[in-house]
């Protein structure tokens, strides 16, 4: 009996809340915006049609023993030439180009996410850091900031690129440069974050519900993460979208430099550099198709993250 | 005031951007042109390009034929002394005289043990000596009748300007230190180089006091690297330059259908291969431990047939190379009719891999150059690919030539365990072959010293020597079979691949003369 009641009670409080949201500014204004549906529709099946690569994928370009030299430089299947195994052709090594954009996409969309989680918890924790605690270690905190934003990002994602390499020799696992991107991207995108959470924190920590919880002898790190956290935490949405878009181009094109990951596992940025050799020579879907994807994955990202910017901003409401 | 001054800086950069009324050439190579000192690096590529300010005691003409150079004519006074008479009158670049001490120090210094051309002066413990200022006897310990088959890369440099410039000892490939003979040069050639950046930009000027009689127009040469293909092909169509190695093989017919330039096609001598680390007991970048599985002729043997030669020729190299069952062209050697390549037989691979122990394949990193012959780097992935199917995992290191033969070559220790490498006998002969590759070497390089595999077999040991003082071709030629069958069919030393095809990209202005051996000689180039 007991039981039943507590579920009646949770039901409620689940229906309540899906109506809150659907009721919410936020889905109101999502839903008035048809851009914004169609960029979401877009960054929804490129990052299903990633994720479910190994499924989808008619073949795994990742596997050399599924490589066979005499498919390379296949056109796609509709022009003459072409041949149906192959949707979007295929590129120098005899990769299917479509089965290589969805794992590359995957391998693009998981460094992004990855970069972007690292660059905000980084950017976020030493934001409410300076902001919370001023004085030396604010001051400390952000000329580092200010130093690491005179550098474009690429450069210093190359920079921590290099260094892994003099430690790990030329020879690295996928492993290791998988993470070794993510850091590169991740710590060349966090001075964004610092800056707004330490700007939003200095404007609460004056608020009464923080001298509140000080005064009751709360500690600071419960305070900054419990109180000051969730109320600073809009703004970095928005950037944490946008910086999406920004991860993943950085991660195309460190591969299209060729410091990304080996050749034998091609991403989008891998894809284009392959491609831009035969470019001249009339192949051209090697590039394109990955090209094409890039941009459609980048836009579609970077249109939400403007779509948040605006739905969040209480002055454009 | 500073108006004026603008105007002025624009009126001297338009001037100084008009075409210079003197031909100048602009020529991009794919790799980079680093160190200058001409005993660094034994690769056709460098030794081609300081062939233009550099010059042997013998040179080769058009076809390859050996022809006089510093040396006016020579004889074998009895067969283990060699005379040469040394041209006079010859100058250095920087005004000195050219005699027989400039040609004893330059022998002495090629035995240097930085030194990447060694075997050039064979067999070992040759001397030169001085007879008079414009004589020099060779003393060889027993006979050599091609002793000199490869003095025209030995080039000659003066003792004197070496000496004072504290460059004596040759500079390492390896070295991150440049040496002043890296950085600069005095030669005797047809031209002078004025500015290196290495690795960037060379400029060759003519040198208007050469002993010889110039057949070029060139009055400038300007050098740059461009190591991307789409770009050397852009830049050759755009005219920025004249003259670009190699055409990327899928860009061919664009160029010859765009009426500014054209791609000069023809046979190349080299011989692409890959090679495997015989020599330690383990090897240095692998999963197997405790021992080497290249040691063994069967896992060898599994390489050479996981390989399907055909599909690079077709597909990667499109038709522009011929797949060989030798390490040396067939228009190098007669008999290279006998030798055919296995048919591929991935099935066959996987089950020599189990016999030798290694069912389930096992890991091994190749090194790779990215921009030393043509689609090299896409040669190695297909590679990879196809040992990928008979169970081998390859981990691929491709990296630019300096780093790549810094790596291993002999200055780098031979620090390899498989590797794809090219080959061009300087003699045109197959002793250089067999002498370079085939012969046992120790660890430090003594031997076979571009043997980066450490390949040793006493019965090829033997022949090789007999081969060298052997008079007779027909002879000859059987001993280098037998010494081919036992080192290539039976042992398996290397994988032979192909020889590629030269294709080099000429603007319709330019007329030159192109040789097999793929240097790039400018004292042949004319320019309209």
């Amino acid at each position: 009996m007991a039981d039943t009641t507590a579920l009646l009670v949770t039901r409620i409080t689940t229906r309540e809340r899906i109506r809150a949201v659907l009721g919410s500014d936020l889905v109101y204004s999502f839903l008035r915006s048809r851009v914004t549906i169609a960029a979401a529709m877009v960054t929804a099946i490129i990052v299903i049609a990633a994720l479910l690569a190994p499924l989808i994928a008619p073949h795994d370009p990742y596997d050399l023993r599924q490589l066979s030299l005499l498919d390379s430089h296949n056109p796609p299947a509709w022009l003459s030439g072409g041949d149906m195994r192959f949707l979007l052709g295929t590129d120098d090594q005899g990769r299917d180009v479509f089965s290589t954009i969805l794992y590359g996409s995957r391998q693009s969309i998981a460094i992004g996410v990855m970069a972007t989680l690292f660059a905000g918890m980084l950017g976020i924790s030493l934001g409410l850091i300076a902001g919370y605690t001023g004085g030396t270690v604010d001051a400390v905190i952000m000329r580092a900031a200010d130093i690491q934003s005179t550098f474009p990002a690429i450069l210093i994602a190359m920079l921590i690129d290099g260094t892994s390499r003099a430690l790990f020799g030329e020879q690295r696992n996928e492993q290791i440069v998988f993470w070794v991107m993510v850091l590169s991207i991740g710590l060349s995108f966090w001075v964004q974050y610092a800056r707004t959470v330490r700007g939003s924190t200095l404007v609460e920590k004056n608020k009464d519900y923080v001298l509140a919880a000080r005064l009751i002898g709360i500690a600071p790190v419960k305070i900054l993460f419990r109180h000051v956290l969730p109320n600073v935490v809009g703004p970095v949405l928005v950037i944490a979208t946008i910086n999406l878009a920004l991860a993943i181009i950085t991660e195309a094109t460190l591969s299209f430099l060729g410091l990304g990951l080996p050749s034998t596992q091609p991403s989008l940025g891998t894809l284009i550099q392959i491609g831009q050799k035969y470019l001249f020579a009339g192949e051209w879907w090697i590039a394109i198709f990955p090209g094409i994807t890039l941009a459609a994955l980048v836009l579609a990202v970077n249109l939400l993250g403007d779509w948040l910017r605006d739905a969040l901003n209480p002055k454009l409401r | 005031m500073k108006l004026r001054t603008i105007i002025f800086a624009l009126a001297a950069a338009a001037v100084s951007a008009l075409p210079a009324s003197a031909a100048t050439l602009r020529f991009a190579f794919q790799g980079e042109f680093k160190s200058l000192d001409p005993y660094s690096l034994n690769e056709s590529f460098t030794l081609g390009m300081l062939g233009n300010v550099y010059e042997g005691l013998t040179k080769r003409d058009k076809d390859l034929k050996i022809i006089p150079g510093l040396a006016e004519r020579w004889e074998q006074v009895e067969p283990t002394r060699w005379r040469f008479y040394l041209r006079k009158g010859v100058k250095f670049h920087n005004g000195e005289d050219f005699t027989a001490d400039d040609v004893v120090f330059s022998a002495e210094r090629s035995f240097n043990q930085a030194s990447d051309i060694k075997s050039r002066i064979q067999p070992a413990g040759t001397k030169a000596v001085k007879v008079d200022d414009h004589t020099v006897d060779f003393i060889l310990p027993s006979p050599n009748p091609i002793l000199h088959y490869e003095w025209d890369t030995w080039y000659i440099m003066s003792k004197k300007w070496a000496e004072t410039n504290n460059s004596a000892a040759v500079q390492p490939a390896t070295g991150t230190q440049m040496s002043y003979a890296a950085l600069h040069t005095n030669g005797t050639g047809p031209f002078i180089i004025t500015e290196h950046q290495a690795g960037v930009k060379t400029v060759f000027k003519k040198n208007p006091n050469w002993w010889g009689k110039p057949e070029h127009n060139i009055d400038e040469a300007i050098f740059t690297t461009i190591s991307n293909d789409a770009t050397r092909v852009a830049a050759l169509l755009s005219g920025d330059v004249d003259f670009i190695d190699p055409v990327p093989l899928q860009d061919v017919q664009r160029i010859n259908a765009s009426g500014v330039a054209q791609v000069l096609q023809g046979p190349e001598l080299r011989t692409i291969f890959l090679g495997f680390d015989q020599m330690r007991p383990e090897l240095k970048y692998s999963n197997v431990k405790g021992k080497n599985p290249f040691k063994d002729v069967r896992v060898r043997k599994a390489f050479y047939l996981a390989i399907d030669e055909k599909a690079i020729a077709d597909k990667v190299m499109r038709g522009a190379a011929v797949p060989s069952a030798l390490m040396i062209s067939p228009l190098l050697f007669d008999l290279a009719k006998d030798f055919k390549r296995p048919e591929p037989d991935p099935a066959q691979a996987k089950k020599l891999l189990a016999e030798a122990g290694y069912p389930n394949g096992f890991e091994v990193e190749m090194d790779c150059p990215n921009d030393r012959y043509v689609n090299d780097e896409a040669i190695c992935q297909a590679v990879t690919a196809m040992l990928a199917r008979a169970g081998i995992k390859i981990n691929l290191n491709a990296q630019p030539k300096s780093k790549y033969f810094a790596k291993v070559l002999q200055s780098g220790g031979y620090d390899t365990s498989f590797f794809l490498l090219g080959w061009t006998p300087g003699s045109f002969d197959s002793w250089n072959v067999l002498a370079n590759m085939y012969r046992c070497r120790d660890e430090k390089g003594v031997g076979g010293n571009m043997n980066l595999g450490g390949y040793c077999n006493q019965k090829v040991e033997v022949l090789t020597e007999k081969i060298l003082v052997e008079p007779d071709k027909a002879k000859r030629d059987q001993m280098i079979k037998e010494a081919y069958t036992i080192g290539q069919e039976q042992d398996v030393a290397f994988v032979p691949l192909h020889q590629q095809a030269l294709a080099w990209g000429i603007s319709k202005k330019v007329k030159l003369a192109q040789r097999a051996d793929n240097q790039i000689l400018l004292y042949w180039f004319h320019k309209d």
